[in-house]
């Protein structure tokens, strides 16, 4: 490109930049950094050689990128992941380690009492029934390795929950509106509606109310 | 090999505790204590007189193997035969274990001949 080209080019450009910088003096925010880099590409078209135009076009792509992500991230609705998903997800996790657990306790109590009668019993009778009561202790130790195992997944549901937490801090205020309906628990069809799963301690009801519910129709 | 020494047996899970108190129990083994954590178990090798110490790892908030670490630490305690019992199965947990002094190491889930083979084990050499 001639001297006298490059010198006009420059100087359109540094008007140029210093006008978007007028504009943006606090430009920190994902949504700004994109609109400047669009900006700039305009002012650029046109005056640029081949492997410029090659590594604006990436800029370019950059700036889509961000916005783009910023529609998904949006779409998502990640306050509901953050709000209601994963609290949900780690209680009945929770819940399902301590529901092992009491069973658990409650199979070792049985395999006590076995034991205890074990002292009644003779021979080859006896042995079966300790070597029975052993095998049941062995398979007991499975509470203790799910239960690992679900820790496990709930501290990666809980990193999951930080990390959305920080791109809703990143992006809050500035992500654009969507259409997209708040997630809904609630199953469109009206039987699989009462199909909820086993419920939390405290959430449901007992039998014994059950029974008492029951009888009242009577 | 001698029955009736103390047994301490540490982990943070009740249902582990219970299961390997039993299964002790049927290898006649009667002297068991309990420990939920590391630091428990250390004050409690401390103040007691224990001929073994079966331990989980993943505990809070003195895990297994800085239990461990501790015992061989301590002058009075440093020969104390160890077991770790833990879902731990990777090699550089085993490797990490027998450098820190380990008398032997059974992954969880084990079954009671395991148990009853390490102990016989460690104890024949304590």
């Amino acid at each position: 490109m001639p001297d006298m080209a490059k010198n006009a080019m420059s100087d359109r450009m540094g008007r140029r930049l210093e006008e978007i910088r007028r504009r943006h003096r606090d430009a920190t925010t994902p949504e700004a950094v994109a609109e400047i880099v669009l900006e700039v590409l305009d002012t650029m078209h046109g005056d640029i050689s081949g492997p410029e135009a090659a590594l604006l076009a990436e800029v370019e792509q950059i700036g889509r990128t961000i916005a783009a992500a910023k529609q998904e991230i949006a779409a998502l609705r990640v306050e509901d992941i953050k709000i209601a998903f994963i609290p949900s997800a780690t209680d009945e996790l929770d819940a399902i380690v301590e529901a092992t657990a009491k069973a658990t306790h409650e199979i070792l109590d049985s395999c006590e009492t076995l034991e205890s009668v074990l002292a009644g019993l003779q021979g080859s009778d006896a042995e079966a029934v300790q070597a029975a009561v052993t095998r049941i202790y062995e398979a007991c130790s499975f509470q203790d390795i799910t239960g690992q195992r679900i820790t496990k997944v709930v501290r990666t549901l809980k990193s999951i929950e930080e990390r959305i937490e920080r791109i809703v801090t990143t992006f809050s205020e500035r992500l654009p509106e969507t259409d997209a309906a708040p997630v809904s628990t609630t199953p469109a069809d009206a039987e699989m509606s009462l199909l909820n799963g086993p419920q939390l301690p405290g959430n449901g009801v007992d039998q014994a109310e059950i029974d008492r519910l029951l009888a009242s129709f009577d | 090999m001698d029955k009736n020494i103390n047994v301490l047996i540490v982990d943070d899970y009740k249902t582990m505790l219970r299961i390997i108190r039993n299964l002790l129990r049927q290898l006649e083994f009667h002297n068991v204590d309990e420990a939920t954590d590391g630091a428990q178990a250390l004050s409690m090798l401390r103040a007691g007189n224990y001929g073994l110490v079966i331990s989980d790892w993943n505990m809070q908030p003195m895990t297994g193997l800085q239990l461990l670490q501790e015992i061989r630490a301590d002058s009075k305690l440093k020969n104390l035969p160890f077991i770790m019992v833990t879902a731990e199965s990777k090699t550089e947990n085993v490797i990490a274990a027998k450098q820190a002094g380990v008398s032997n190491y059974i992954v969880k889930p084990f079954n009671a001949e395991t148990l009853k083979e390490k102990i016989e084990k460690v104890l024949a050499h304590a």
